[in-house]
């Protein structure tokens, strides 16, 4: 039974590495940009969530109702001030733009906000530390479920955005090809400023609830990117779904490692990502001509 | 009327000048035809025209106005539409997923996917296939067809025929001479010269960049296009045609 339990904690868990995952997804999939920041991005969201739950006294959910206008515009800013820039000078540059971001974000947290670690899991309240006990030995914590399902609905809403919409249209042609997407009219720029933002608002949903599962301070930001970075391997680089399978494919590979032993859990996730890494279709993903 | 206009345009691949120079217009419903040897220019003067390559020297003109630098995407709400060589579809999207993408930000005209459509039957069982999954000929059929969409005032049509079945190529071009007689105005790249003659107005031929021939197609031979096509000195017993330059 213990190993039915590691397998449902693995899965919840890995709702969380999936709405981590998404945005990064999303961009390396619309720009070839692997944003190095893309944790930083999301540890940020949840300061800013933080900020606003404890200075107004509200539910961090609500707080994520001002937050995430924010992050869009800052995502949207981002890509038209400084990824833009770096994406003409070739696929090497916006990673080292990323990577410096990164160290950007991470300081200045740890100026603002002191290396100390924090949680919003008290002031989500009973939702954070309820769960559903099914029997002995299995319990459902209602987070796990509600990041689970919120990162069903974001990945599931963006892949029918992509599929069906004018807008999502635009996106897929853009990724495809950006200089033929512009000689049917497409401004490609535009394209890729509205694809950060939506990742990075997505990055600060997935912030906001590491902070309310679990704890957070200005360092936590890389460990979150190679965990979402290890879910879009795993799950295929460009598909949404993929990228939901692979999240969760982390999560349980992680708590069952954990159930084999504490030691093993990050372990047997990396592990995974390796033994994917090693399939022919992984080989093809690590040859993949990045074009920008 | 003259609706494109351009003045010593230039553009270049890093050292090498791909266009040298280049100077003529094109009126309100006319066809030329570029003519000219591989890596003569005509598909980089071509993308220069419509903005997906930069224009080191001179000026394009649209209508009067100058449109030298105005970005690819804008100049497709300015009425111009390119038909790239190697069709250059979205390949993961379907035939009509091609054409509504080129629609949405288009002025409103004639065309919409259900004209595209009447205009280029062959599509019509294709319409939720993906591009990938299409003949050369069907892929051509759609690439017109997805920059129709756009509504240009002024089409430009790289090699429509490269590496389609001959049987191929006769269709596409009868659907490009229905857009002719239609009053579209056209300038096509074209190889083939029995081609390029039989459907434009007007022929200029380019050789290393530059204009080496300019002559409405009923007042100039094969012979003398292929002279300048391959830049040789024409015969003496040939006379020469009143525009061709000296090289």
């Amino acid at each position: 039974m213990t190993w039915a339990n590691a397998v449902v904690q693995g899965l919840l868990l890995g709702g969380l590495y999936a709405l981590f995952a998404c945005g990064l997804s999303l961009m390396f999939g619309v720009m070839r940009i692997i944003n190095l920041a893309h944790g930083d991005i999301a540890v940020l969201g949840a300061f800013l969530v933080w900020e606003v739950t404890t200075s107004l006294t509200i539910s961090p959910f609500l707080a994520l109702v001002p937050v995430l206008p924010v992050m869009l515009a800052f995502g949207y800013l981002l890509q038209r001030t400084v990824l833009a820039r770096s994406l003409r000078g070739g696929p090497l540059i916006p990673l080292l733009t990323t990577f410096g971001l990164s160290i950007v974000i991470q300081n200045g947290l740890l100026q603002v906000y002191s290396p100390d670690v924090r949680s919003l899991g008290a002031t989500a309240g009973s939702i954070s530390t309820s769960s559903w006990t099914i029997n002995s030995q299995i319990s459902v914590p209602y987070i796990g479920v509600l990041v689970l399902v919120i990162a069903v609905a974001i990945l599931g809403g963006l892949q029918l955005m992509l599929a069906r919409t004018p807008f999502g249209r635009e996106m897929r042609a853009t990724a495809q090809d950006p200089d033929t997407a512009a000689l049917v009219g497409i401004p490609a720029s535009s394209v890729y400023a509205k694809a950060t933002a939506i990742a990075v608002a997505t990055a600060t949903v997935a912030g906001a609830f590491l902070a309310i599962r679990s704890t957070f301070d200005p360092s936590s930001g890389p460990t979150q990117l190679i965990f979402a970075f290890e879910a879009v391997v795993i799950g295929g680089l460009g598909s949404l779904w993929g990228t939901l399978g692979g999240g969760i494919l982390l999560g349980i590979a992680q708590t069952v490692g954990a159930n084999i032993d504490p030691r093993y859990s990050i372990l047997a996730g990396h592990v995974l990502f390796l033994i994917i890494l090693a399939t022919p279709r992984g080989r093809i993903l690590a040859t993949r001509r990045a074009t920008a | 009327m003259t609706l494109l206009e351009v003045t010593d345009l230039s553009a270049r691949h890093g050292l090498l000048q791909a266009v040298r120079g280049v100077s003529f217009t094109v009126s309100q419903g006319e066809t030329v035809a570029l003519v000219g040897a591989n890596g003569a220019g005509k598909s980089t003067l071509l993308r220069t025209l419509v903005g997906a390559h930069p224009a080191a020297e001179g000026t394009i003109r649209l209508d009067g106005h100058d449109i030298t630098h105005v970005p690819a995407h804008r100049r497709v709400g300015l009425g111009m539409a390119l038909v790239p060589e190697g069709r250059k579809l979205f390949a993961d999207m379907t035939v009509e997923e091609n054409l509504l993408v080129a629609g949405r930000r288009a002025p409103k005209g004639q065309w919409n996917v259900e004209t595209v459509m009447a205009a280029f039957p062959m599509l019509q069982p294709l319409r939720h296939k993906r591009a990938s999954q299409l003949s050369g000929g069907q892929q051509q059929a759609t690439s017109i067809g997805r920059a129709l969409m756009t509504n240009p005032r002024l089409l430009f049509v790289d090699e429509v025929s490269l590496g389609l079945a001959p049987i191929a190529v006769d269709s596409v071009y009868e659907s490009l001479l229905g857009l002719i007689r239609d009053g579209a105005t056209v300038v096509l790249v074209e190889q083939d010269l029995r081609r390029a003659m039989d459907v434009a107005d007007r022929v200029i031929c380019f050789l290393e960049g530059r204009i080496v021939l300019e002559a409405p197609t009923s007042s100039v031979t094969r012979d003398q296009i292929t002279e300048a096509y391959f830049g040789l000195p024409a015969s003496t017993d040939t006379s020469a045609p009143t525009t061709m330059e000296a090289t």
